[in-house]
């Protein structure tokens, strides 16, 4: 085994931990924001996925070229999910909550099966096709570029929230709905711009992974069990932590298997997250 | 004007006819999954064995093989065959009910199906217990023929013939090509299917004197196979041995190229790497991919009754023969076979007549040496086929003498397409 391997397989886990982040982001925020955990997360990165399809596959659009569009859609798409649904639950028990996205999920995952079938599809050329090599090690040029949208999206949220003014009052609700409301802050358009952010970014995910993954209408499933993973461990609402905990994971995962045995990748990453909360409840950068 | 005397003489000879054609009758029962999700591939089975049930009623003889243009089966006085076909919806539950009522209520002499394991399954055992030959064409587990059952014949090869094929590739590969492969890697999903298969070739690797350098059973649908596919690398293998599933299939041959992974060639266990949409997926990344396949179109080239008998389904159905399609077809013509040879619809004359068959292999559209069963019912001449995408297309590569192709190996570096 040599250290080439090694170092390989290293980044390979930062990579594959930095597009775990970047569908984590938005799943924290709204759980910020709200404290309501969205079920449908993983469906809003598929949709996402087949909108960035459905471009390449109608006007040979690629799926980086489209993305701005595909972060708008979604946009839009998690604002409508909120004014339609979210909204009325607000302040109902938590088991009605946990029902209505749970619901949501179902309902999207049925809808991509009936309009696009169970079928397995992807983009079959991208610009990013390719690869990065760097001395003996090489890397996916998709797999590069997901991991640097990833950062650049995180960076992006990031600077909102704590630079600008919309950012400052998305943190005030955040932190108490009640009293940012009597300085003035609408906390429903607080909600939905939540709403539109989460979803945006699970759409830039899902235009990045297009370009590296299969698509098919169960794909948010295979993503999101890490993703809660990720919003636990780096502690809710924690847009950096989340960040943080990615590359943990991806590291912990693909280490893991690589020096043990595959099957037990996912033990590790969940053992690693048991001990998180036995010892920080709160998560790695969560508030206490 | 008639008169009555030719009126009742019409009548009498109706009459004889009616009951005369009632005895040139064999009814044979076709369970099949007609309706539910595998509804499509039922269909496809139902129109091939019609179709060769037809060949035998009728009197073409143009496609050659022994009965087909008979006009009915000649040991039963020109007896016609009719098939009975019954839906099985995939449920092993409704396979056993309707084999229950093909027997009692239509007095089938012999039953074919079920294409499902688990239904062939149930229905072979109603079959069983009624004295009634089950003669099945498409299933694959290899415990269906391990049951101890009289009635019970197989005609398809089951997957552990399937990993020996590999083996027997590798050996004629050396043999006539000179190509040694020593390490080997295995590399399966670790459900039933992957573990399954890395099982038996591990052992049949063992026993032919191969080294298997890694065995990486994966958890199926992840996110990434970058761990799994870093070991394989780090193990060094002549060869991969794969079972996956479709998504995985992707996955992991993107992650080989990404990582740069490059085994002189990737020994495929169907599933996955058989699918249309992992040709298509994968474009020229997927040429080169070596898998095993029960029948190929392209066999028609050294096997002229194949491509005949495609051309008979073409005109009647618009489609080609598969894999499933054929092996269904088949089984009407080795049910056929038997009931002729024995002379009668009798269950016990026909079992006897299963027992001694000796179907030579130019005589099938399969590519196989022949039908012929051993003790536990299963045909020992069957035999499956090994096929490489060359140009975006599956053509076959082994048995050498069927090729429409030769194989090509080492496969080219992914850079180099």
């Amino acid at each position: 085994m040599t250290v080439e391997l090694l170092l390989q397989t290293l980044l390979s886990g930062i990579l594959i931990g930095l597009v775990y982040a970047l569908v984590a982001i938005g799943l924290t925020l709204i759980f910020g924001v709200m404290d309501i955990v969205n079920f449908a997360h993983g469906e809003f990165l598929m949709f996402g996925m087949y909108a960035a399809f459905w471009g390449f596959a109608f006007w040979k659009l690629d799926p980086i070229v489209t993305l701005p569009l595909t972060a708008l859609l979604l946009f839009a798409f998690g604002v409508v999910v909120y004014k339609l649904v979210i909204r009325r639950i607000t302040d109902a028990p938590m088991l009605s909550q946990i029902f209505a996205t749970f619901g949501l999920m179902i309902l999207f995952r049925g809808l991509a099966q009936y309009l696009w079938k169970p079928d397995f599809r992807s983009v079959d050329h991208t610009i990013v096709a390719g690869k990065v090599v760097l001395g003996g090690l090489q890397f996916g040029l998709p797999q590069v570029v997901a991991a640097a949208g990833a950062v650049v999206t995180t960076a992006a949220v990031w600077a909102f929230l704590r630079y600008t003014r919309l950012g400052a009052a998305l943190e005030a609700t955040a932190a108490d709905k009640e009293a940012a409301a009597l300085m003035g802050i609408d906390a429903q358009r607080m909600f939905a711009l939540a709403w539109g952010i989460g979803a945006a970014c699970a759409g830039v995910a899902g235009a990045l992974l297009a370009t590296c993954y299969p698509i098919f209408p169960e794909v948010g499933s295979t993503f999101i069990l890490v993703a809660f993973v990720l919003v636990a461990l780096g502690g809710f609402g924690s847009v950096v932590g989340a960040f943080w905990a990615g590359i943990l994971v991806g590291v912990v995962e693909v280490m893991g298997g690589f020096l043990w045995d595959p099957a037990y990748k996912m033990v590790l990453v969940l053992s690693l997250y048991l001990l998180v909360v036995w010892f920080r409840p709160q998560g790695l950068m969560g508030k206490a | 004007m008639t008169s009555p005397l030719r009126t009742l003489a019409l009548l009498a000879a109706l009459l004889l006819s009616v009951r005369a054609s009632a005895q040139e009758e064999i009814r044979i029962g076709v369970i099949y999954p007609l309706t539910g999700a595998a509804a499509s591939t039922g269909i496809e089975l139902k129109n091939a064995a019609q179709l060769a049930a037809d060949l035998i009623n009728g009197t073409d003889k143009s496609l050659g093989l022994p009965l087909a243009g008979a006009g009915g089966l000649p040991g039963l006085k020109g007896a016609k065959i009719k098939l009975i076909f019954v839906d099985h919806q995939g449920n092993p539950q409704v396979g056993a009910s309707e084999a229950e009522r093909l027997i009692t209520e239509h007095k089938v002499a012999a039953i074919q199906g079920a294409y499902f394991s688990t239904v062939t399954t149930t229905a072979s055992q109603v079959a069983e217990r009624n004295g009634v030959p089950f003669l099945n064409a498409d299933s694959s587990s290899p415990a269906l023929t391990q049951r101890g059952f009289k009635w019970f014949f197989r005609t398809t090869p089951h997957d552990e013939l399937f990993v020996q094929n590999a083996f027997e590739f590798l050996r004629d590969l050396k043999a006539k090509k000179g190509i040694q492969v020593k390490r080997i890697a295995i590399f399966a999903e670790n459900t039933e299917f992957g573990t399954g298969a890395a099982k038996l070739q591990e052992r049949y690797a063992k026993e032919n004197g191969y080294e298997v350098v890694e065995k990486v059973l994966y958890p199926p649908k992840g996110t990434q196979l970058t761990s799994e596919v870093q070991k394989l690398k780090a193990s060094r293998p002549d060869i991969v041995m794969q079972s996956s599933y479709l998504g995985d299939a992707i996955l992991s041959m993107k992650t080989y190229k990404d990582l740069g992974f490059l085994p002189t060639a990737l020994l495929a266990n169907n599933a996955g790497f058989n699918d249309s949409e992992f040709l298509k997926t994968m474009g020229k990344d997927g040429n080169y991919v070596i898998s095993r396949e029960v029948w190929a179109l392209d066999l028609g080239v050294k096997k002229p009754v194949i491509a005949k008998a495609n051309a008979l389904l073409q005109a009647r159905h618009g489609v080609n023969f598969n894999g499933n399609s054929a092996r269904a077809f088949t089984g009407v013509f080795a049910l056929a076979d038997a009931i002729n040879r024995a002379g009668s619809t009798k269950p016990e004359a026909i079992q006897k007549a299963l027992q001694e068959t000796n179907i030579p292999g130019a005589d099938l559209i399969m590519p196989w040496g022949g039908i012929q069963y051993d003790a536990t019912g299963q045909n020992t001449k069957g035999a499956g086929i090994i096929v490489q995408v060359q140009d975006g297309k599956y053509a076959t590569v082994w048995p050498f003498d069927l090729a429409s192709k030769d194989v090509i190996w080492p496969m080219p570096a992914w850079d180099k397409r």
